[in-house]
C-alpha cells in the first residue's frame, strides 16, 4: 500500500530507451528470444508492475535490480505465467505467449528458480534434475509399470544426462542424496541444474548469490558466464550483490515501484543520479556514495 | 489365533488398497475424497453386472470393474473437483461428500436397495495353515495387496509420471515452472486410485459377499481412518495403517465384542492423533515462510 502513496509523490523521470535492446550497441540485429512489451499487473488497485519493456537475446546476462519492494519478483512471476499480465505481451522466441499456462511458458523455454528455495526435498538431488528432464523422456505410464525396453533406455539416458548437469557443480557425487538434506549454498546451485533440464532458452534466476560468502559468489559468478557461454541461452537474474551484478552483466534493469528507472551498462547504471536516488534517496552532501554497489546490498 | 491374524490382514489388506486410493489423491490434489468409498460400491457392481449378466470369466470382470472404475474416477475429477482448483478446501469437500451421495443414490435407481448376492470369483478350496483354516479368498487378498504395493512403490519411484506426482505433491507451483503437466498429474492419480477401488471392491464383495449401494460407505470411512492413522499423504502410512487397523478390527470382534469393534477400531485413532498428529508415517507439516 505504501508504494501507491510513495508513488504519487515521487515523480521519477524515466530513461527511455526506444529500443527494445538494453545495451544496443552489443546487441542490435540479434534475433529477441524474450521481449516483454508494456508489461503490467494490478493486483486490485494496486499496481504492481507497470510498462516494463525489456529484450534479451541469447549468450545475454541481464541483471534485474532495485530496492526492496520493487517488484522484481513480480516480474519473474509474469514472465513464467504463475501470475496473468494486466497488460502488455511477452513474446518467446518471437511468439506471443498469450493464454499459456505455466507449465507451456515451461515447456516454450523459460526456466526459473526461486529466491525461497523450492526444491522437491524428499526426492534425491538426481531426482530432482530428472523432474526437470522430464519433458525430453517420452516413454508412456505402461511402459513404465512393464519396464519396456524404451524405458530402460530412456531411464538410461535421463541417468546420464542428469549426472552431466550435476557434474557443472561438482555435484555428481551427492545425487543420491535426498535434496532437503544438501547445506543452502549446494541447494541453491541444484534448483540453477534443475531449471537448465529443462533446456530453457531463457533463465531467470532469482537472488542466485543469496546467503552465499564472497568467495561462493564469486565462484558463482564465474559458472553462470560459463552456463551462459555453453548453453547459449539468456540469462535474466535478480540480485542484491552488486559486485555479482556488475561483473557479469551486460545490460542491467533498474526497477522501483514497478517502473524500470534506468537501463543501461553497469558503468551507465553504476553512474546514473536516478539510481542512485531510487537507492539512497535524495541525498545532496554525500557525493562520495555514487555507486549503489557500496550501499546497495541489502546483505551486507 | 493364527486365522484371525490372517483374516484381520486380509480385510486390512482391502483397507489398505482403498486407503491407497484416498492417499495418493490427498497428496497430490490436497483434497479429501469422500466419493473414494462409493467407487468400490460401483467397482463391486460392475463386477456383479459383468459376471451375473454379462457371463465374464473373474479376471475379466476385475478387469472390467477396474476400466469402469478408472474411467469414472477420471470424470469425477474433471466434472467435479477441476472447476474448484483453487477454491476453499472446504468447498472441495462438500463437493465430494455430494459426488458421494450421488453416487449412491445413483446405484439406488440402477440397482435398487435390495442386496445383491456376490457370486464367488475366487472358487478355491480353503486353506490348511498350521492348526487353522482360512479362506482362499483371505489369502488372494492379501497377494494382490503385496502385488499392488510393490507395483505402487515402483512406480512412484523409478517412473517419469512417479516422480512428477511426488514432485506436484511436494510443490505445486514449482512442478508446474519445471515443465510438469499438474492437470494431467491429477487425473492420473485419480484413475490410480479409482482402479485400485475396483480391486478393493471386488475383494471385499468376495469376503463379505452382499451388495447393496452403501456397500461402500463404511469401508470408505475405515479406509479413510487407515490413511489418517498411517499419516495422510504416504503410500506406506497407508499399507501400515490399513493392516493395523484390520488386525485391530478383527481381534476386537473375536476377543472383546462384536458391536463395540468398530469403538475400539476409532478409539485407537484417537490415541494415535493424540500422541502422534501426523500419524505413525506422516510427514511433519512445515509451512514455508
Amino acid at each position: 500500500m505504501t508504494e501507491i502513496k510513495a508513488k504519487k509523490k515521487q515523480e521519477v523521470k524515466l530513461v527511455s530507451v526506444p529500443s527494445p535492446y538494453i545495451v544496443p550497441e552489443r546487441n542490435a540485429g540479434e534475433p529477441l528470444v524474450l521481449e516483454a512489451t508494456h508489461l503490467g499487473i494490478d493486483f486490485g488497485g494496486l499496481t504492481a508492475v507497470d510498462d516494463f519493456n525489456l529484450g534479451m537475446s541469447k549468450n545475454e546476462i541481464t541483471g534485474l535490480i532495485g530496492p526492496n519492494g520493487a517488484g522484481k519478483t513480480t516480474v519473474f512471476n509474469l514472465l513464467t505465467k504463475v501470475y496473468q499480465q494486466t497488460r502488455g505481451t511477452i513474446f518467446l522466441g518471437g511468439k506471443d505467449t498469450i493464454g499459456m499456462s505455466t507449465t507451456q511458458m515451461n515447456r516454450a523455454g523459460i526456466a526459473r528458480t526461486f529466491q525461497n528455495i523450492r526444491l522437491f526435498d524428499s526426492l534425491s538431488v538426481e531426482d530432482n534434475v530428472k523432474i526437470g528432464l522430464h519433458n525430453s523422456i517420452d516413454y508412456g505410464m505402461w511402459q513404465g509399470v512393464f519396464r519396456t525396453p524404451a524405458y530402460r533406455k530412456q531411464e538410461k539416458q535421463a541417468h546420464e544426462k542428469a549426472m552431466e548437469l550435476l557434474s557443472i557443480f561438482d555435484m555428481q557425487d551427492e545425487a543420491n542424496v535426498p535434496a532437503g538434506s544438501l547445506p543452502y549454498g549446494a541447494q541453491r546451485r541444484l534448483e540453477i541444474v534443475r531449471a537448465l533440464a529443462t533446456e530453457p532458452k531463457v533463465l531467470l534466476l532469482d537472488e542466485p548469490a543469496a546467503g552465499m560468502n564472497p568467495s561462493e559468489t564469486s565462484e558463482l559468478m564465474d559458472t553462470i558466464s560459463k552456463i551462459r557461454d555453453d548453453f547459449g541461452i539468456a540469462i535474466l537474474l535478480i540480485e542484491h550483490d552488486m559486485n555479482l551484478v556488475m561483473g557479469i552483466c551486460e545490460g542491467i534493469v533498474v526497477l522501483n515501484f514497478g517502473r524500470i528507472i534506468a537501463k543501461g551498462t553497469p558503468s551507465e547504471i553504476q553512474n546514473n543520479p536516478v539510481v542512485v536516488e531510487a537507492y539512497l534517496g535524495k541525498n545532496k552532501e554525500n557525493k562520495e556514495e555514487k555507486n549503489p554497489g557500496k550501499k546497495g546490498g541489502k546483505n551486507r | 489365533m493364527v486365522s484371525y491374524l490372517i483374516n484381520g490382514i486380509s480385510l486390512g489388506a482391502v483397507y489398505a488398497i482403498i486407503a491407497l486410493g484416498y492417499t495418493m489423491v490427498y497428496g497430490i490434489a490436497k483434497m479429501l475424497n469422500f466419493a473414494h468409498g462409493d467407487v468400490i460400491m460401483v467397482g463391486g457392481y460392475m463386477a456383479y453386472c459383468s459376471t451375473s449378466y454379462m457371463g465374464f470369466g473373474p479376471l475379466t470382470s476385475v478387469l472390467f470393474s477396474m476400466l469402469v472404475c478408472t474411467i469414472l474416477g477420471i470424470v469425477v475429477e474433471k466434472l467435479a473437483y477441476k472447476p474448484l482448483r483453487g477454491a476453499s478446501s472446504l468447498a472441495v469437500l462438500i463437493t465430494a461428500i455430494g459426488v458421494s451421495y450421488f453416487l449412491q443414490n445413483a446405484a439406488l435407481l440402477i440397482w435398487s436397495s435390495n442386496p445383491k448376492a456376490f457370486p464367488n470369483l475366487f472358487d478355491l478350496p480353503q486353506v490348511q495353515v498350521g492348526d487353522s483354516v482360512v479362506t482362499s479368498v483371505a489369502l488372494v487378498t492379501i497377494a494382490s495387496c503385496i502385488v499392488i504395493m510393490l507395483a505402487l512403490t515402483f512406480f512412484t519411484e523409478k517412473t517419469k509420471m512417479g516422480k512428477a506426482m511426488r514432485a506436484v505433491s511436494e510443490d505445486r507451483g514449482a512442478a508446474a515452472l519445471m515443465g510438469i503437466n499438474v492437470n494431467s498429474t491429477i487425473s492420473v492419480t485419480f484413475a490410480i486410485g479409482s482402479g485400485l477401488a475396483a480391486v478393493a471392491g471386488v475383494l471385499l464383495c468376495s469376503a463379505y459377499p452382499t451388495l447393496m449401494p452403501t456397500t461402500g460407505a463404511m469401508p470408505g470411512i475405515k479406509a479413510f481412518t487407515a490413511a489418517v492413522f498411517g499419516g495422510i499423504g504416504s503410500i506406506p502410512g497407508a499399507m501400515l495403517g490399513g493392516i493395523l487397523l484390520g488386525v485391530i478390527e478383527i481381534f476386537a470382534k473375536a476377543y472383546v465384542s462384536t458391536q463395540l469393534s468398530d469403538a475400539i477400531v476409532f478409539a485407537v485413532l484417537i490415541v494415535v492423533l493424540i500422541v502422534k498428529p501426523t500419524g505413525l508415517l506422516g510427514r511433519k507439516l512445515t509451512e514455508k515462510v
